[in-house]
């Protein structure tokens, strides 16, 4: 039997072998939303315990990896809904010293509080476009939405936090 | 400037503030944490067990005649 045959009749080590397979790609993709290395580990072990626990449902001829990280993007978007920004302004990958000195502190303390306010859905979205740069269809597919719905809410994002920042234009554009 | 412009300004402000994460390597093996995690579920008692536990109990206490015929079907 396959590994992944195995897995979903319950096969404890066919899902420790999936485990150890992807727990490193499902955990890069979980901390490049959530940005803290700490939740990103507990995060994808929390993901790996849906995927136990939904093995019943898993289509063993499918595609293994899409369907893990569909499940990381979930949990790691029920993390952002439950975190609320206030707690979370500690960044485990702060800026580089070597930034464009024309953005001050302030100004980047303003750009992080006004991020970190949006919706969470907007937030991920915007996250894996803007700041990862990831590919639309790579966002949808670990979404679960059309990339039409991705460039709708990067579109709403943008708008969001334009209307925060609007008032920090006139700042930045003197420096 | 018009919206393009715009957007692509909002979006190197953003990769300013919150630059795109480098380090995504795992640093150690989760598969550990993750058997702790399947031994706590397997060990986790549903609530509606301790209600029939706990129901048990008072009835026991408010009807203690029923206790040999408890230990009888036991």
């Amino acid at each position: 039997m396959e590994l992944l045959e195995r897995f979903a009749a319950g096969d404890l080590d066919a899902f420790e072998a999936l485990f150890r397979q992807h727990q490193r790609e499902v955990y890069g993709w979980i901390v490049r939303i959530v940005r803290d290395s700490g939740a990103a580990e507990d995060l994808t072990v929390e993901t790996f315990w849906r995927i136990y626990r939904a093995r019943d449902r898993f289509d063993a001829t499918g595609n293994f990896r899409a369907w893990a990280r569909r499940i990381a993007t979930n949990a790691a978007l029920d993390h952002l809904k439950r975190v609320r920004p206030e707690t979370e302004l500690v960044d485990d990958f702060p800026s580089p010293p070597g930034g464009d000195p024309a953005i001050g502190s302030e100004l980047r303390r303003h750009i992080t509080r006004a991020f970190l306010e949006l919706p969470a859905k907007y937030r991920l979205v915007a996250t894996l476009a803007l700041i990862e740069e990831e590919p639309y269809n790579e966002i949808a597919e670990a979404v679960g939405i059309s990339v039409a719905l991705v460039k709708v809410r990067i579109f709403r994002a943008v708008r969001m936090l334009r209307k925060k920042l609007n008032f920090l234009r006139a700042e930045v554009k003197a420096k | 400037m018009n919206n393009h412009e715009n957007d692509k300004e909002l979006q190197a402000l953003l990769k300013q503030a919150l630059p795109p994460v480098q380090d995504t390597e795992l640093q150690r093996d989760l598969w550990p944490q993750m058997l702790r995690r399947l031994d706590e579920r397997q060990l986790h008692v549903p609530w509606f067990d301790w209600v029939l536990a706990a129901a048990t109990a008072v009835a026991l206490v408010i009807f203690p005649g029923a206790i040999p015929a408890l230990l009888y079907h036991l």
